[in-house]
């Protein structure tokens, strides 16, 4: 027997996983520490052994001054962060609005199957377009906001061009697609709900809120839980809306820490400071994240 | 066998010495894609030894691209703009000097006017192919219901303004979502108060934002501000959404360059327009006009440079450097070329011939950095001209990170 003859078995799943983990090294790890690396130093993006008008290097190893400055002479930086948490923690309320949506159409009407479709619809439409259309009914001049605020003698609201309203001006842009994800993982977690449940806890006397509370809700924890995740994700990488509704603006205020990033490497030439914002980026995303899998095993093995 | 390989080396080497030419271009809208083909297609007719290949980029995209085409794999002719964006790929000694080809081609004089923008250490770096100019488009048909007539000076400018706020007519329209147009209006209210010297010294990092000179620029810009001559909410539009109240003659005056024109022809309200020059501030100061432009140039690593020069050199055929611009909307910098005849373009030209200096803009004259970080700025300031000190401060101690302390 031949060395492949006696392992085919052994060797067979590497050899399958190969290329995929191939790709993976060189597409994502490899990446993630050449941030990292760049991110010590000042680099306009040019040729390393280059040097610039001003006759310093384009590439100079620079060591944590690029995270000295984030931290203690960039308000920006700031704004963006303080941003990224408020990201957090309002796009959330897309859950329960969520399940609320999901409770309204998990009710057998005729019809129901398109209504349904129809508040899914938003979750299929490209970002971009999503962006486009709310940047529309904002528009303070002809908008359908300030048509409709107008109609009850309110002058119109210019959300994205004040700078204490365009994040969430965004983030309500941000709940159309994200209402309609929610809703679905939780119109199929109502499916798994279990009838003799319900009915025993009708038996019992409880109804409306009680119901939902203390029986529906503790079976949709799984949905719950994916819900969450997702959302969380989606904050933290919140950056096509804002692209396409401020850029950023008024004047940087509506920022976050990955269109800052995108804007320092790509627009100002600065690829260390912007590696220095993506190395935080990623930080505060893996926290979550190994939070995030704490949780996931110790629930599965609570249920094992 | 050996008599076929030395046919293939004979072969390939003499395709190669034949010429191609590999330019990159980031004319990708219709008209300017025409525009540039036909410019290529009279250059392929003049020199038949050349094989011309374009590599054609989109015009946002080619902005980024061009950083790594110029290090990896230089073509032999890029397409790019004057200024300090071609000032930093000088620096990185990543555009050849083609002083030659100004000299051989007679470009010393034909394009004169345009040559301090190409100009780095007294080299020319690139051969420029189109301008254009910035002015203030307005809706005559406003001004002449109220008897206004075009602004010359500050003083009847903002008198222009009050009459048609006190008419319910927004005086000016912008919209600075994406910025530059706010760079801009600072643009012209520093040349027409400070003039061309003192604000190629700011572009350039030499001036601090702090300046009392610069109280003045600030101080006209408020004049127009607290009265709320500017059109509301301004940071929520961009160029394109601004044009609305203008088109719907809600509004009078854009400051603008004159790309506005196709949108003002196909709304169907370029004959309720006209055109005036940005009016004098401070008496005696030289007149300057943004006329942004732009170029073609020999990377460093081109390949094939002999022909490279002369498809720049081209650009002092009458002809094709008429076309080229004619057919892109742009002014010709070659003063030989037809002149245009576009009742918008012929006062540009005529205005453009007449300014003592042409800058290019406020994000092209500027490091790009920097030109950002004040562009913010002067948003800020549009909304919020209480801020003004603050706003400067925060400028200075970024002119002092990217150009070092004065």
């Amino acid at each position: 027997m031949t060395f492949w003859e006696r392992n085919q078995l052994r060797l067979a799943p590497f050899l399958f996983l190969a290329p995929a983990i191939l790709i993976f090294l060189i597409y994502v790890i490899y990446p993630i520490f050449d941030s990292i690396w760049v991110s010590f130093h000042e680099w306009n993006g040019m040729d390393k052994e280059g040097t610039r008008g001003n006759g310093n290097p384009n590439w100079r190893w620079v060591g944590l001054n690029n995270y000295i400055t984030l931290f203690t002479d960039d308000e920006e930086f700031y704004v963006s962060l303080f941003n990224n948490v408020r990201w957090l923690i309002f796009s959330l309320l897309a859950i329960p609005i969520g399940l609320m949506l999901a409770l309204f159409v998990n009710q057998k009407i005729l019809g129901m199957r398109y209504i349904k479709s129809l508040f899914y619809f938003p979750f299929v439409i490209n970002a971009v377009v999503i962006g486009v259309i709310f940047t529309w009914f904002y528009n303070p001049k002809y908008g359908a906001l300030a048509y409709v605020l107008g109609f009850f003698g309110i002058d119109p609201v210019p959300f994205l061009a004040d700078e204490n309203l365009a994040t969430y001006g965004i983030i309500i842009a941000s709940f159309f697609p994200g209402i309609a994800y929610t809703m679905i993982l939780y119109i199929t977690g109502l499916t798994g709900v279990s009838r003799e449940m319900i009915e025993a806890g009708r038996i019992d006397g409880a109804s409306g809120f009680t119901m939902l509370w203390n029986v529906v809700l503790p079976q949709l924890k799984p949905a719950t839980l994916i819900a969450i995740v997702v959302t969380i994700v989606g904050a933290l990488r919140s950056f096509d809306l804002i692209a396409v509704m401020t850029a950023g603006g008024p004047w940087g205020s509506s920022e976050v820490l990955a269109y800052k990033m995108y804007q320092e490497s790509l627009f100002n030439y600065r690829m260390g400071y912007g590696a220095a914002i993506a190395t935080i980026l990623f930080l505060i995303m893996d926290i979550y994240i190994a939070w995030f899998l704490y949780r996931l095993f110790k629930n599965e093995r609570s249920e094992k | 066998m050996k008599k076929l390989i030395t046919l293939i080396v004979l072969f390939t080497s003499t395709v190669v010495s034949a010429g191609t030419l590999v330019v990159n271009s980031n004319q990708s809208g219709e008209s300017s894609k025409a525009a540039f083909d036909a410019y290529v297609d009279a250059f392929r007719a003049a020199h038949p030894e050349v094989t011309v290949v374009v590599n054609e980029f989109e015009h946002e995209a080619y902005k980024t691209a061009i950083r790594n085409f110029l290090t990896a794999e230089a073509p032999d002719v890029a397409i790019w703009f004057a200024g300090n964006r071609m000032k930093f790929f000088v620096d990185q000694n990543l555009f050849q000097d083609v002083s030659d080809v100004w000299a051989d081609a007679g470009l010393n004089d034909s394009m004169a006017s345009t040559k301090g923008s190409l100009t780095v250490d007294g080299k020319q770096y690139g051969v420029p192919w189109g301008y254009y100019q910035w002015g203030v488009y307005y809706r005559k048909d406003l001004f002449d219901n109220l008897g206004l007539n075009v602004p010359k000076d500050w003083e009847e400018f903002k008198w222009v303004c009050a009459m048609l706020k006190k008419n319910g007519i927004t005086p000016i329209t912008i919209g600075t979502k994406y910025l530059w147009t706010a760079g801009g209006w600072f643009d012209y209210l520093n040349l027409r108060i400070n003039g061309y010297q003192f604000h190629m010294d700011l572009t350039a990092g030499k001036v601090s934002y702090e300046d009392p000179r610069l109280d003045a620029t600030f101080a006209a810009w408020r004049e127009l501000i607290d009265p709320g001559y500017f059109l509301e909410d301004h940071a929520s539009f961009s160029w394109q959404d601004a044009q609305a109240p203008q088109i719907n003659g809600e509004a009078a005056m854009y400051l603008i360059g004159n790309f506005y024109v196709p949108t003002l022809e196909s709304a169907g309200v370029v004959d309720k327009m006209d055109f005036f020059q940005f009016p004098t501030i401070v008496e005696g100061v030289g007149v300057a006009e943004d006329a942004p432009t732009d170029t073609m140039h020999i990377p460093s690593g081109a390949k094939n440079v002999e022909d490279a020069k002369k498809f720049l050199a081209f650009m002092s055929n009458k002809e094709a450097a008429t076309n080229w611009a004619k057919m892109g909307g742009m002014l010709s910098p070659n003063k030989y070329a037809d002149k245009p005849t576009n009742r918008f373009s012929v006062m540009g030209a005529e205005m453009l011939a007449a300014a003592d200096d042409i800058a290019q803009f406020w994000d092209r004259d500027a490091n790009p950095d920097m030109a950002g970080a004040a562009m913010e700025g002067f948003q800020e300031f549009m909304v919020k001209p209480d801020r003004e000190a603050k706003i400067r401060a925060r400028l200075e101690k970024e002119r002092e990170r990217i150009h070092g302390p004065l």
